[in-house]
């Protein structure tokens, strides 16, 4: 049984704005899923959907067995959620915060607490267990907000867009967290506009684009359908001509790129030293030599025709946890 | 319902309205509404309004207090209503509510728990008047058991118009637009007989404050305070209550549904 089923899922806002076209995916148990896409692709709207947060205007979704219209009150009893901008009251402390979320799921007050000061010290925040949320940083509130998704050990987690604005570190340490409860068994469907957090994290990736999957496989699935790595080889005297002729018997020649020699392998980095050899043998002095794999914003550029833009304005701040 | 499920949505709602209360505590843009903007009115009026007492046909008070504490409170419990009504805007805006939407409870108990706030929050208002009152010299003339119905009547009140702002918060989702009605709570107070007896208001405004639910709500906490324990009084204040807490109970299913259908 997969963790999460959708079907033909949309929704259509008054006005007729389909902010979800028709939606088909599949997350076997045990997965990290990636959904990955631009801001107003439609990621947040599906993940919304399938929380249970916004009812389908057509098509059907199941999550942890359940389906998402007729047994809502299941699925929330299954899931995990931390929305995006980790929707948290500023005036309440984090120990507070996850108590209350232990009560939303019927946990007795004894054991709320217990989990509470479990999951504050799993995420780091013991120090800062009784402060205000509206005195944290960025990344201190997403892992706050993490650890409340948690407090009744849900099957299946819902991430949207865990780390948009934070620093690179508190980025690494909201993915190391992810990776460790997907390794305990935690089923997590991720969204993220970062290419880089879909390629560290997911087992799977779905990029949507206008309301629509576009393209969906495992990263390297996916790279895979837009290319093998090519090699950039820059030599350091005259002879790119002579050194075009050469590297052509080891693959297909790519139009040359700022004066470097392009060409893609078909068995990647197997075929890097002959090529090497080759050069050699010719009496070309090579400068430098990259193998570039595909990467995941070429396949995004090939199946949207776009680059997806987040990645390049990762932005973020500077997580100082204040002393008590 | 089962049982075990009524238990369960109980105890939702108690930890959402301990959340509302200290919620409202922390703000203090929340507790001035509540508290301190009636007092100062209620010192204003008490100070400056205090011969209004010698007009003919103004009631027989021991005081111009006494006669004064009822209005006070039902412009806390207004406020504290307007206030709940803005605290549940500000936690759709931050999206706390999906939070809340999101977890295996019922989503009427979401509001009930802000309701059960608010009604705790008219307690406190009734308490903290009647202590004003007592310490400025009022006499509450029902004795305990009419101070304890004072509270309870507030506490009500407080509850009834809370689903009021509630309703307007849900079917908004800005408290932008709740804080807006500020003014209005003015408008419905002053039309009532909360600050002025009806009987010397001039028309339509006298006809308006005859009819105004506020003001029944209004002469029953008097009537305790004033007077004594009246079952007329107290059974047409408890009929306000309940025809004003139908119309928010009515007006916040109608707005609950429309945010679970748009998803905000």
């Amino acid at each position: 049984m997969p963790a999460i089923e959708a079907k033909a899922l949309e929704r259509t806002f008054s006005g007729g704005v389909r902010a979800v076209a028709g939606v088909d995916l599949e997350v076997a148990e045990g997965q990290i899923y990636a959904f990955l896409g631009p801001n107003g692709a439609g990621k947040t709207t599906t993940v919304r959907m399938l929380t249970t947060l916004l009812r389908p205007t057509a098509g059907e979704g199941r999550v942890a067995g359940f389906d998402i219209v007729a047994q809502a009150a299941e699925v929330r009893r299954a899931i995990g959620v931390a929305l995006q901008e980790a929707a948290l009251d500023p005036l309440m402390t984090g120990r507070e915060l996850i108590q209350l979320q232990a009560t939303l799921h019927g946990i007795p007050r004894a054991e709320g607490r217990r989990r509470a000061d479990t999951l504050l010290d799993r995420v780091g925040l013991t120090r800062a267990a009784d402060r205000r949320v509206g005195a944290y940083s960025g990344g201190m509130r997403r892992r706050l907000d993490l650890a409340s998704a948690l407090v009744h050990q849900p099957m299946v987690l819902f991430l949207d867009e865990p780390t948009t604005g934070l620093d690179p570190v508190s980025r690494k340490a909201i993915w190391e967290e992810v990776a460790k409860l997907n390794a305990e068994g935690t089923t997590v469907f991720l969204t993220t506009q970062y290419l880089e957090e879909a390629d560290q994290l997911a087992d799977n990736v779905g990029i949507i684009a206008e309301g629509r999957i576009v393209g969906e496989g495992t990263p390297a699935q996916l790279k895979a359908e837009v290319g093998r790595p090519h090699l950039e080889i820059r030599l350091s005297d005259d002879g790119a001509e002579r050194a075009e002729e050469i590297v052509a018997r080891f693959g297909r020649p790519l139009p040359a790129k700022d004066g470097a020699v392009l060409v893609e392998l078909e068995r990647g980095a197997a075929e890097v030293a002959p090529v090497v050899r080759a050069l050699d043998e010719a009496g070309l002095l090579v400068e430098s030599l990259d193998l570039v794999e595909p990467t995941l914003d070429d396949v995004f550029v090939a199946k949207t025709g776009y680059h997806l833009e987040g990645d390049e304005t990762q932005t973020g701040e500077t997580e100082a946890i204040p002393a008590p | 319902m089962n049982l075990e499920s009524l238990r369960g949505n109980l105890r939702v709602i108690s930890a959402l309205g301990a959340r509302s209360v200290k919620q409202t505590f922390r703000r203090p843009q929340l507790v001035a509404p509540i508290l301190v903007f009636p007092t100062l009115l209620l010192a204003i009026q008490t100070g400056g309004a205090g011969s209004a007492v010698g007009l003919p046909e103004f009631p027989e008070v021991n005081g111009f207090l006494d006669f004064m504490l009822a209005g006070a409170m039902i412009q806390s419990t207004l406020l504290a209503g307007n206030s709940g009504g803005i605290a549940l805007a500000v936690d759709i805006e931050m999206g706390f509510t999906d939070r809340l939407f999101a977890a295996p409870i019922s989503r009427f108990a979401i509001v009930l728990g802000r309701l059960a706030g608010t009604f705790v929050l008219g307690a406190v208002a009734a308490v903290w008047f009647l202590a004003i009152g007592l310490i400025f010299g009022a006499t509450i003339e029902g004795g305990p058991a009419g101070a304890l119905l004072v509270i309870v009547l507030v506490a009500l009140s407080a509850a009834a118009f809370g689903g009021i702002g509630s309703a307007i918060a849900l079917r908004a989702g800005k408290a932008s637009v709740v804080q807006g009605l500020f003014p209005l709570v003015f408008v419905i107070l002053f039309l009532s007989s909360a600050f002025f007896p009806a009987n010397l208001m001039l028309e339509p405004a006298a006809s308006v404050a005859d009819y105004n639910p506020l003001s029944f709500i209004v002469e029953g906490i008097r009537d305790l305070i004033v007077f004594s324990l009246s079952l007329e009084g107290l059974a047409e204040a408890l009929g306000a209550i309940a025809l004003i807490g139908a119309v928010s109970v009515g007006l916040t299913v109608l707005a609950l549904r429309y945010r679970l259908r748009t998803g905000g």
